[in-house]
């Protein structure tokens, strides 16, 4: 039998990068920005933050200092919102400005996100002199992962809800507010209309670029924190090439599966995350190692039936942004 | 009356697209208390001059002066700054969102629906219009969208009101409410103008007119001092007449039979009840009836488009034999001669390309013509050249995109193409919609030299005064039924548009 109080928490550490990639890429698409390069950002955010970390630590150990917490967290946590930042500046810049096809643009930044935190992680590899493939940051990382102090003194409850470090009650945070914005707020009104009906957006004095770059590039900087938490957090200070894997991916289907609502996004990350690693908790055997692959499919076979099922639907409301993946330009006829 | 301080004045405004003069150093004043038309054919630049005065497009020369003080209107929000309110011909709403969301959309400060939920309803109160606040818009039909646009110009406090082509999509129920509540905001010293190609709505409804002719202005005057043909002669700029010939149909055989015709759309719904008739070739068989009461699946049921849930249609031939068109292919059906052209509300929905350029849009008739694998671009290219000279397409080239010329333009170019295939029945809906009264009149002519070659001629018109002259028999659809065909020279008014509204008109 699964054990939940086990599995939960697991689930929990799986679903957080998810929920700052999907989070990101909601008020992106919310803009009517395809931004399929969320999987490179999320890379970008990562290996930015890594950089930052290497760098501290490094003159740690050659003045001999003890660790700031406040700079451990700070100094990686800016290096990861402003590589994403210029990410998301580029692929604005291609798409908006320049009006270049969103996926082409998103998907060449995919490519080239994971090869820049490839080549900069192989860069840090070799300047450390490490005789494994991999970093490891554990002065820095300390600080990302630390729980709440009473998480363990409470038993059960205080694993499943206290024991995570700061960055995934702030992706919990940044969420809720994302959905109060879109909700609540004529920002998130004006963005809403962006996203689906520029031209009338635009005829009602909305500043349509300006809605697009800004809701794009808080997107990418959200989202490249979700790398961070990936690499900080859960994996413990420890970068190897390629770890990240397919999150980036898992993260865009969140956004169908949620149907565009950061809120419902908060439990669909930790069911994703949970469902990514099942595998792991379900007893295949040496013997049939195929069944795993199966179970790790669930998340996207999980996304098809949910995009089945509002297409037939048809619910407007529940639809993608109208405009989504459409560049806009005011004087075209 | 003339030292009356113009709310709108505009001085040597040009504007340029590419190589097309959109408007050419055009003069122009706007008076409080007034009601506008502005006339011109299709591509006149109407709708682009208004387009600059709401913030839309920026002059390339001119000046504007709102109230006497010159201003620069850079943005749709300085447009609003100034009051200046345009209703769009295509409406800017998101239809996700309600009509409170749409309606202070673009505004400053907290989000409080409420609190403009009571304004709406106060403005609402104030001229006599019906909106629910908290209604999709995807749920509203053409006129309450419009609505919901004219009370969002109202609501940020617009003086000045531009409304391009208002009546384009509506019923005339809907288009005498609208000019009440137009003439009432006259009557609160508002200005307004009205872009229209329906000249009884420009004399019963207008003060002044002012006429356009290709992006240059011609005149203005008052509208009680002019009528209808001269304006239409400024507009054109020679002399028009303004009478739709009607010869007497020669060689008539019976060409389609439908009989007994029953079709439901995807929902189930009935649109065609048990609707029999027989269209005849050399001859044109006008159908009137409110829009929507089945005249879209009864032409697409004839192009082997429509799922027929019963009943049978037949194509005839010269001598006499009949063939069974339910079932067979489009293509198929296409090919015997039968040729479908429907002009949607939107325009380029059917029929067309937006993307591709005119002669790529010829092509989409013929490119399975001819033996080698590799397509005929010549012919095409010459067809698409021959339409632009014949009905006088306003265009910059050939090879622009279709979805770059004005309405009118993109609707002559599928009017001509259906009609360069040479078919023997031509199935026409709405072919007129939103053209200029010239461009009208070129394709009454069009649809009459058909029947004179012989074509059956099916015409699904909006404007029953067309329809009456144009047609020689008319077939009055009433939710779905025939209730009468009546003939197109003896009709009488009254009786067509009681036959619209009920099924009992035909018992005579």
């Amino acid at each position: 039998m699964i054990n939940f109080g086990l599995l939960i928490p697991k689930a929990v550490v799986q679903g957080i990068p998810l929920l700052y990639g999907s989070t990101g890429e909601i008020l992106t698409e919310k803009s009517g920005n395809l931004n399929l390069g969320i999987p490179g950002v999320m890379y970008v955010g990562a290996i930015s933050g890594v950089i930052g970390a290497f760098f501290y630590e490094q003159s740690l150990t050659k003045t001999g200092a003890a660790a700031n917490g406040f700079l451990a967290v700070m100094i990686p946590m800016l290096c990861c919102l402003l590589g994403s930042l210029l990410m998301g500046l580029l692929y604005c810049f291609l798409t908006v400005t320049l009006r270049a096809n969103q996926n082409v643009t998103g998907l060449a930044m995919t490519t080239f996100g994971v090869g820049f935190g490839n080549f900069f992680g192989g860069s840090l590899i070799k300047i450390s002199g490490a005789d494994v493939p991999s970093i490891a940051l554990s002065t820095t990382s300390k600080y990302f992962s630390a729980g709440l102090p009473f998480a363990g003194k409470l038993g059960w409850f205080g694993k499943v809800f206290l024991s995570y470090g700061f960055l995934a009650y702030l992706a919990v945070l940044i969420a809720v507010f994302a959905a109060i914005i879109l909700k609540k707020t004529r920002t998130g009104l004006h963005l809403r209309a962006v996203g689906e009906n520029p031209a009338t957006a635009d005829s009602a004095g909305i500043g349509v670029t300006a809605y697009k770059y800004g809701a794009t590039c808080i997107g990418c900087m959200i989202a490249g924190l979700g790398g961070l938490y990936y690499v900080m957090d859960y994996a413990c200070g420890v970068w190897s090439n390629d770890a990240f894997g397919d999150r980036g991916w898992l993260a865009i289907a969140l956004v169908i599966f949620t149907i565009w609502k950061p809120d419902i996004s908060i439990f669909a990350s930790i069911l994703f995350g949970g469902l990514y690693i099942l595998y792991l908790y379900i007893p295949t055997g040496m013997d049939h190692m195929e069944l795993q692959q199966l179970y790790k499919m669930i998340p996207y076979v999980v996304t098809l039936i949910v995009l089945v099922i509002t297409s037939m639907r048809n619910k407007r409301e529940n639809q993608p942004p109208a405009s989504l993946g459409l560049p806009y330009f005011r004087e075209e006829r | 009356m003339d030292n009356r301080i113009p709310a709108v004045k505009l001085t040597g405004i040009s504007k340029r697209f590419g190589a097309v003069a959109a408007n050419s150093n055009v003069n122009m004043e706007i008076y409080r208390g007034e009601i506008l038309a502005l006339l011109g054919e299709n591509g006149s630049g109407k709708t682009t001059l208004m387009n600059m005065l709401s913030g839309i497009y920026f002059p390339d020369e001119g000046d504007i002066q709102i109230d006497g003080k010159p201003v620069t209107i850079a943005s749709p929000r300085d447009a609003f700054d100034l009051g200046i309110g345009m209703v769009h011909q295509h409406f800017k709403l998101v239809d996700v969102l309600t009509a409170a969301e749409n309606i202070v959309l673009g505004l400053d400060g907290k989000l409080d629906l409420k609190k403009a939920t009571k304004k709406i309803n106060e403005i609402c109160d104030k001229y006599g219009f019906e909106v629910n606040p908290s209604q999709k818009i995807y749920d509203m039909s053409v006129s309450q969208k419009q609505t919901v646009e004219i009370v969002k110009v109202l609501y940020r406090g617009a003086e000045i009101l531009i409304l391009d082509e208002p009546t384009a999509v509506l019923t005339p129920q809907e288009t005498e409410k609208l000019f009440n509540v137009l003439r009432k905001m006259r009557d609160d010293n508002k200005a307004i103008v009205i872009i229209t190609h329906k000249m009884h709505e420009v004399e019963s409804l207008s003060d002044r007119v002012a006429v356009l002719r290709k992006g240059e202005y011609i005149g203005d005057m008052m509208t009680k001092d002019t009528n209808a043909e001269e304006m239409t002669n400024m507009m054109v700029g020679r002399k028009v007449s303004l009478n739709i010939k009607r010869p007497e149909p020669v060689g008539v055989k019976d060409r389609i039979r439908v009989t007994n015709l029953t079709v439901r759309n995807e929902e189930g719904i009935l649109k065609l009840d048990n609707v029999s008739f027989t269209a005849r070739s050399g001859e044109i068989l006008g159908i009137a009836g409110i829009s929507g009461c089945g005249q879209k699946e009864l032409l697409e049921a004839i192009a082997g488009l429509q799922v027929v849930e019963s009943g049978s249609i037949e194509y005839i031939e010269d001598d006499g034999s009949a063939e069974q068109l339910i079932g067979k292919d489009p293509r198929k059906i296409r090919d015997m001669g039968v040729s479908l052209s429907f002009v949607p509300e939107d325009r380029l929905g059917m029929g067309l390309v937006g993307n591709m350029n005119l002669a790529d849009n010829m092509m989409l008739r013929s490119f399975e013509k001819g033996g080698s694998p590799f397509t005929d671009r010549k012919a095409p290219y010459e067809l698409a050249k021959s339409v632009v000279e014949e009905l006088e397409v306003v265009t910059p080239g050939i090879s622009t995109p279709v979805r770059r010329l004005s309405g009118g333009n993109v609707q002559k170019v599928l009017v001509g193409r259906e009609i360069a295939s040479a078919p023997k029945v031509l199935l026409t809906a709405y072919a007129v919609r939103g053209l200029d009264i010239n461009s009208s009149y070129t394709i009454y002519d069009l649809i009459n030299k058909q029947k004179q070659a012989g074509v059956a001629v099916i015409f699904v018109g909006e404007d029953l005064d067309v329809l009456m002259e144009l047609s020689d028999r008319i077939l009055v659809l009433c939710g779905g039924q025939v209730s009468g065909i009546v003939d197109g020279r003896k009709a009488d008014r009254a009786q067509i548009g009681f036959m619209m509204t009920s099924t009992g008109g035909n018992n005579e």
